[in-house]
């Protein structure tokens, strides 16, 4: 049993569904992503840099997985999003999140990421003060899902968020708007974010809270379509549009310099509207499992 | 695609222009954010004369160095009994070392420079000065280069700097990259971020 009748969780197989969960994450990019980088490299001119650069991601992802061995060195801030019944105990299930990234760095999946930013000390087990990340949410299934984001440092860099109305880019407190200043943090990020990149888009809210929200969008698969048509809209021109930009893979010129645009709306505060873009980077690890109350297990992402 | 073998010459870097290819194979080291603030901060600018083991590593590095190449990269190792590998290192965002990079061109004849996401006109104008290369790493791809990352013969720094920071004393074997910042002064990032911005003025006015 995953968890009793009294909701107790059932610790080591949870633990061992989340260590398998991390490994994957960090070893294997998901099927969607593998297809839209395989798609980037066909459009690319043959013999191009471009295309060059796709070939070394697509022989990299192969390796990777035949040899079970993290896909980049930056595996980032672990971020897991658990959906959980009722009566679970959150403050044992970061537990167990915590002690299957310890296992997994122990296991050279994940890299010494956790740094203490007064001492500058690594801890070694990526372990620290709000790392991982861990963020609940409660519903009626009986199952466990739970998603997880390999963040990695230099895509995290290069997002940003904009308050409208932002004078510089004329960008007014509408849909426009927010395709002006989406598309001027695509520019900014040029190569730094390690482009062909995927877009987490918030619209709304206050600041901490659009930076959650932008990186639930990232959760998204690649080929949905958004259900609020405006935005399924938005998403498509500024795909568009960005990859008319000829920023390219890792900045250095070419036709694909996203593989995706996701955004999330919620409501705001008369006075603010923000705009917050988190830019993930081509290797767009994130994965999902699903763990039914009998603990077995299976990967729906 | 152009061979480089460390030492390199000069002359050989005169030869390499912005967009060549190029494979390169010798003894370098990893060096990212903590290891160039003591390159310059500790090595370089530090009071004389140096502990003794600061010296010692400065005398190491000087002979890597001269004619050699750094790669900014915090790499996952393995440890079999002792013996170090490498996992996965695929190249970390270059800039943030872009107050400190002219100064270690400088210092130690360095001809190479790989890692992501380019370099400021401080690191163009020492590429030109002293004869080097930015070499733009295959960003990401961490299994690539760590195929191409064949031995690792030394570290240095690793109690106080963490396995990502420390340096990484390696050797590189046909390790992938593109030149985008030559000894002639071009940059390809300069030139490409002029397209982008040409390209994103006439998307806002449409």
């Amino acid at each position: 049993m995953q968890y009793d009748s009294k909701n107790r969780l059932n610790q080591p197989a949870f633990g061992e569904a989340l260590f398998d969960l991390v490994r994957r994450t960090s070893c294997e990019l998901p099927a969607d992503v593998e297809a839209a980088l395989r798609r980037a490299h066909d459009e690319e001119a043959p013999d191009s840099t471009a295309r060059m650069i796709l070939a070394t991601f697509l022989e990299n992802m192969a390796l990777a997985r035949e040899k079970q061995v993290p896909l980049c060195q930056d595996t980032g801030m672990p971020l897991f999003f658990i959906h959980h019944p009722p009566g679970l105990s959150p403050r044992v299930m970061r537990t167990v999140c915590e002690e299957a990234v310890v296992r997994a760095t122990r296991e050279q999946y994940l890299r010494h990421n956790a740094v203490d930013s007064v001492t500058g000390l690594n801890s070694g087990n990526n372990v620290g003060k709000g790392f991982p990340g861990v963020f609940f949410e409660e519903w009626d299934d009986e199952a466990i899902e739970v998603a997880l984001m390999l963040k990695g440092g230099g895509s995290e860099n290069v997002g940003r968020q904009y308050s409208l109305p932002d004078d510089a880019l004329d960008a007014g407190r509408d849909l426009e708007g927010v395709r002006r200043v989406v598309l001027d943090a695509v520019r900014r990020a040029e190569g730094k974010g390690c482009p062909p990149g995927i877009l987490g888009i918030c619209l709304g809210s206050d600041r901490g809270s659009g930076y959650l929200h932008s990186k639930h969008q990232l959760l998204r698969p690649l080929g949905d379509v958004n259900s609020d048509p405006a935005l399924a809209a938005l998403e498509e021109r500024i795909l568009t549009e960005a990859n008319t930009l000829g920023i390219g893979p890792l900045g250095l010129g070419g036709k694909t310099t996203l593989l995706g645009v996701k955004i999330g709306a919620l409501h705001r505060v008369p006075a603010s509207y923000f705009v917050t873009v988190t830019y993930m980077c081509w290797e767009n690890r994130r994965r999902a499992i699903r763990i039914e109350s009998d603990g077995a297990y299976r990967f729906i992402g | 695609m152009r061979e480089l073998t460390i030492p390199i010459t000069a002359e050989q870097i005169l030869e390499l222009h912005a967009g060549d290819a190029v494979a390169i194979s010798g003894i370098a080291t990893t060096g990212r954010d903590a290891a160039h603030k003591y390159l310059v901060d500790r090595l370089i600018e530090g009071p004389k004369p140096l502990p003794t083991e600061d010296q010692r590593i400065f005398d190491e590095l000087k002979k890597i160095y001269r004619g050699g190449a750094i790669y900014h990269s915090g790499p996952i190792l393995r440890n079999d009994a002792g013996r170090w590998s490498i996992v996965s290192s695929g190249p970390t965002t270059s800039i943030r070392d872009e107050i400190y990079e002219d100064k270690v061109i400088a210092a130690f004849g360095l001809r190479v420079v790989i890692g992501k996401g380019g370099m400021g006109p401080r690191t163009l104008a020492a590429c030109k000065a002293h004869k080097a290369v930015y070499v733009h790493g295959m960003g990401g791809a961490g299994v690539t280069n760590a195929r191409a990352m064949v031995e690792v013969l030394d570290v240095f720094k690793k109690e106080e700097f963490g396995l990502p920071e420390a340096f990484w004393k390696i050797r590189l074997d046909h390790f992938p990259g593109i030149v985008t910042m030559d000894a002639h002064g071009r940059s390809l990032h300069e030139e490409l971020g002029k397209t982008f911005d040409e390209r994103l003025a006439e998307l806002l006015r449409g």
